[in-house]
């Protein structure tokens, strides 16, 4: 499936409009990744488990909205967003957006 | 006797913040320069519709990163937070949490041979509110459509 966030397909034609799509995801992190955060929060630097943590959630919110596109018979979803949100402490959401359309 | 423990252990934390923090800062800058010259060849464009003539094809990249300022800087930034101004510890942490995250996606790009990635756009948000509300560590997104073309 194609997933661009451009307005439109470029060198193809659009030839339906099948309406938003979403996909979201809430995660938290877990202990050991909590402590590794700590001591880094005194030196410095990348927290690793986090990058890989919210890569992964972003996967799967990405994943869900495929779904729902491939449901409703669209073979792109084009003008996609991102947005984090925390939810609780060490809890964030994932919401990724577009609009599914049927590409010749 | 407490209040000297917990000086010491003030003080061991400053000077270990101060080292780690900034030979990581400094050895992170070097990796970026070098890194943007690396990947030079994918051209980045926040235009919304792509320029391009002949498109092979397209596709979604992106690139993240959480980083985590270091306890002396935090400190810096708190006694600053006092009288106002700019805070050049937080100012250093979201220059490279951006770069890293642009050179991320342009790795990804490069690898799918695309020549340009358009619409770029970022998303920043703060992980760990935490104690009082200060900003510990941040994440940063940066997306984009690759075009693989000419």
């Amino acid at each position: 499936m194609l997933i661009s966030n451009l307005e439109l397909v470029p060198g193809k034609k659009i030839l339906k409009h099948l309406g938003l799509v979403q996909g979201s995801t809430v995660r938290a992190k877990h202990v050991g990744r909590d402590i590794m955060a700590g001591l880094k929060n005194v030196f410095g630097g990348e927290l690793k488990g986090y990058t890989e943590l919210l890569e992964d959630s972003r996967t799967e919110a990405i994943e869900r909205m495929q779904k729902q596109a491939e449901a409703i018979g669209g073979n792109a979803i084009i003008n996609v967003r991102f947005s984090t949100s925390s939810v609780a402490q060490g809890a964030s959401e994932i919401f990724v957006y577009g609009t599914a359309v049927v590409v010749e | 006797m407490e209040n000297f423990i917990g000086l010491i252990s003030f003080l061991v934390l400053m000077i270990a913040g101060y080292l780690f923090g900034s030979y990581a800062e400094r050895k992170h800058y070097k990796s970026i320069l070098q890194r943007e010259e690396q990947y030079r060849n994918v051209v980045l464009m926040a235009l919304r519709l792509p320029r391009v003539s002949h498109v092979e094809h397209t596709q979604l990249v992106s690139g993240s990163v959480v980083i985590s300022v270091d306890y002396f800087k935090r400190f810096l930034a708190s006694l600053r937070m006092l009288v106002g101004g700019r805070l050049n510890s937080y100012e250093s942490l979201l220059d490279r949490a951006r770069r890293e995250a642009i050179l991320r996606m342009q790795k990804q790009a490069s690898d799918m041979n695309a020549s340009s990635v358009y619409n770029i756009k970022f998303e920043t948000s703060s992980i760990s509110k935490g104690q009082k509300d200060r900003v510990g560590s941040i994440e940063v997104l940066a997306y984009g459509t690759a075009i693989v073309g000419k």
